[in-house]
């Protein structure tokens, strides 16, 4: 049963980690499925019996050490698939950086979300930024560049829907991305420990159409000016 | 070296009582001659049972802690039996030293130093540890940080909670963490338990390479010893960094110094390669020694010569190097540069290269054997089949792209209790059932052993099977109440979670079936004689239990430890000390 059949894909990438996880499950499970099999089998097939003495084999020889040399080789064929395949992902998703439509920034603290979100100009740090608490949003489709700052300890922002999960570090800005591919309100999760209040950290994405977006960013704007 | 000679053959019920008695703590109302005798001995064997009891009754209370946080987990809020209701603190505070014990107070002493010490100089040949004093100041240092680590739990502010991993700045900073004395007495046990084994390394590494019986030659030297001897030398390569990394956290705690602290020039990231640099290594540090009691174990009821020695052995050393050259996968998303990410998943991947190789060749030995499903057996063949789930649910985690969904997740944790739980369980009990003769003179009740071997198995695959799909589901790690998340509060996660405990509360009943196993048969097993099993090694020359000094007369060693059903004998084995 792959990820999906737990939590939807929202995210460009979602469902590149999920395929990932079938291909090393597949390779995995083969392995595994043909290794307890041989056990078991042996097991019953050579349980002791009155007057029959095991067989003196030291394994030490050309021909006996090839039963574990081949499936050995096998093995190593498998792990440079899997490591191909798991860097090839890594690398789309975490090494590159395609250029931004917009930028958020999260803030992490003991034990809040904050986010600020460029407003109508667009660009962060400027009069018109909208700073939400525990609530997020995004327009479907753009390409966001998030700007990942911690005000105290280490956090993680975990977004399962997206497959995107990042360490938040004191001290240092990381910046990571995502594009989201389907509407809706999702969890975003502090995924690594934050001290006592580390289960009450929770946030929600709000994923929405470029107009729904607007009108929000111009209701906030609104509020804000009044 | 060792205290004045004792009488040889004191009675095993009152060797048997000392060492139970001791590791309770409890031995005011005995005369001297018993202090010097179990409390303040350089004998190999009773430090070695010193260590077991300790390392056990610190199992018991790391088992107990998982038993609270798990009924928190299905039950969230509710009042535990035994317990009271479990608030956020306490919560933290028992998932970190749950996985600080089992590691440090439970894998560590009972598989290395325990079967270490007990084991290395019968094994070998000898009468005792080359260092027999520093054997003993290893021991009290060690109980000393048992100490240090439990009256951590009883300071104000209680015990810390930052998880065993003890990541700053939360764990450097008392206003971050909460817990001012607590993290601090927790870092200066889990330092303590540090000088412990190294201490007790020195001396495991120098007496497998020097007290050797006459005759036993490199390759003569039976797998569990060498695999102790691998383990001992992966630690002591791997801790310093630790042991100053421990310091500096200490420094941030308590003079404020701000090794980890960004803001003035520290870093936290620093910690957590420090602390994986040792972490990995660790991992192999206590599997190694596991697959050697298998090794043992295995070759004895099948009847089999170890198929391919020698490559058991290189894997070993493979292993022990390569696993100095993946920490970095327990860091893919902390923030280290993405493209060191790659490196990191290669080495990793690569590490199930020797270990599938290891398992290979303990499969391959099964071939050809006259196998008999003893109860050390059945543990030592469990151990193969659920750490085979352990190894290739690793490599999920170890491939970087997939990582970043199951990082923290109760996937990673799943995986890792089928290693840990085969190696400081499974291979334990493997042990302890095997060497239970020779340790007290007598058998264990062997339907109790199967009752409480199939009731472990059993329950273990039903904690562990249903927190792989949870994991899955995206369950995250260390969150006490998952109500606060829309997605994770779901029927069908609460299920998997509430069987996960019930299967937890069943694998603690039946460990009650070992305890009472345990005491019972001290003084009501079969007498065990001195090799009942049959087996090929030395330890099974001396007396059982061996008295002080070991052998009545030194043996020799003509040939190698696993010489079973060789076709120029009528028997089916050929103990090493045996002339040709």
């Amino acid at each position: 049963m792959g990820i999906e059949h737990y939590i939807e894909q929202a995210s460009s990438y979602a469902a590149d980690i999920d395929n990932l996880i079938w291909l090393v499950g597949v390779l995995v499970g083969f392995w595994f499925v043909l290794i307890e099999f041989v056990f078991f089998g042996l097991i019953v097939a050579y349980r002791r019996r009155p007057g029959v003495k095991a067989q003196y084999i030291t394994g030490e020889e050309k021909h006996q050490k090839r039963w574990v040399g081949i499936p050995h080789e096998l093995v190593l064929v498998c792990d440079v698939v899997i490591i191909i395949a798991a860097v090839r992902v890594w690398v789309d998703v975490k090494q590159t950086l395609p250029p931004a439509g917009e930028t958020v920034r999260v803030i992490a603290q003991q034990w809040a979300w904050s986010f600020v979100h460029a407003g109508p100009d667009g660009k962060l740090d400027t009069a018109d930024d909208i700073k939400t608490v525990d609530e997020m949003h995004v327009k479907v489709g753009t390409v966001y560049h998030f700007k990942l700052e911690s005000r105290d300890v280490l956090h993680s922002f975990s977004v399962p829907v997206f497959r995107l999960k990042q360490d938040v570090i004191p001290g240092r800005e990381i910046t990571g991305w995502f594009k989201a591919t389907k509407l809706g309100i999702h969890d975003i999760q502090c995924t690594e420990i934050c001290g006592i209040g580390h289960g009450l950290m929770p946030a929600r994405i709000v994923i929405q159409t470029k107009g729904e977006y607007d009108a929000w960013t111009a209701a906030q704007t609104a509020t804000a000016s009044r | 070296m060792a205290t004045p000679a004792q009488e040889h053959s004191h009675a095993h019920d009152d060797h048997a009582h000392g060492a139970d008695g001791h590791g309770a703590h409890d031995h005011g109302h005995h005369e001297m001659s018993f202090w010097s005798k179990y409390v303040f001995s350089t004998d190999h064997k009773v430090i070695g049972m010193q260590y077991m009891f300790t390392g056990l009754a610190m199992g018991i209370i790391g088992a107990f802690f998982s038993y609270v946080f798990r009924m928190q987990m299905a039950y969230p809020g509710h009042h535990v039996p035994f317990f009271g209701v479990v608030s956020a603190a306490e919560y933290n505070s028992l998932i970190t030293n749950h996985g600080t014990i089992m590691i440090f107070w439970l894998a560590m002493p009972v598989l290395i130093a325990a079967f270490g010490n007990f084991l290395i100089p019968l094994m070998l040949g000898c009468d005792d540890m080359v260092f027999p004093r520093l054997n003993r100041l290893s021991y009290q240092i060690f109980l000393l940080s048992a100490l240090v680590l439990i009256a951590s739990w009883f300071v104000p502010g209680g015990g810390f909670g930052g998880a065993w991993t003890a990541y700053p700045p939360l764990s450097a900073k008392a206003q971050y963490n909460l817990t001012p004395m607590g993290s601090s007495l927790w870092v200066i046990a889990v330092a303590l338990e540090f000088v412990a084994f190294l201490i007790g390394g020195i001396n495991f590494v120098t007496t497998a390479m020097n007290s050797r019986a006459p005759g036993m030659r490199m390759f003569d030297i039976p797998m569990v010893v060498w695999m102790i001897v691998i383990a001992s030398i992966l630690f002591m390569a791997s801790v310093g960094p630790l042991i100053a990394g421990a310091f500096m956290l200490l420094f941030d705690q308590t003079i404020g110094t701000g090794f980890y602290d960004p803001v003035r020039g520290g870093d936290p990231i620093l910690w957590q390669h420090l602390f994986w640099f040792f972490g990995h290594p660790e991992v192999y540090v206590v599997l190694l020694p596991a697959v050697g009691i298998v090794a043992e174990i295995i070759t004895v009821f099948s009847r089999k010569k170890m198929f391919a020695y020698k490559t058991v052995l290189y894997t070993a050393f493979g292993t022990g190097i390569l696993s100095f050259f993946v920490w970095a996968h327990h860091q893919f998303i902390a923030g280290i540069d993405p493209r060191m990410a790659n490196v990191f998943t290669a080495t990793t991947v690569l590490i199930s290269i020797p270990i599938a190789e290891m398992m290979f060749v303990f499969v391959a030995t099964l071939y050809g054997g006259s196998i008999e499903l003893t109860t050390p057996m059945l543990w030592a063949l469990g151990f193969i089949a659920e750490f085979i789930i352990g190894g290739v649910t690793g490599i999920f985690l170890g491939s970087s792209g997939a990582d970043i969904y199951f990082h923290d997740t109760y996937f990673v944790l799943a995986h890792f209790h089928y290693t840990f739980v085969p190696i400081a369980v499974i291979a334990v009990f493997a042990g302890i059932t095997y060497w239970y003769p020779k340790m007290f003179g007598r058998m264990l009740n062997d339907t109790l052993g199967k009752i409480h071997y199939w009731g472990t198995i059993i329950a273990f695959n039903g904690i562990f099977i249903p927190l792989f799909l949870t994991g899955m589901g995206g369950d995250h790690r260390r969150i006490y109440n998952y109500d606060n998340f829309p997605e994770l509060a779901n029927d069908r996660l609460n299920h998997l979670r509430e069987f996960a405990t019930i299967s937890l509360v069943v694998l603690i009943f039946f460990q009650f079936i070992f305890i009472v196993n345990f005491f019972w048969s001290l003084k009501n097993g079969k007498k065990a004689g001195n090799n009942p099993w049959n087996a090929n090694t030395l330890e099974w020359v001396a007396p059982s239990p061996p008295p002080h000094g070991n052998f009545a007369e030194l043996p020799n060693c003509y040939r190698g430890p696993y010489e079973y059903s060789h076709p120029d004998r009528e028997q089916d084995f050929w103990p090493q000390n045996e002339p040709a």
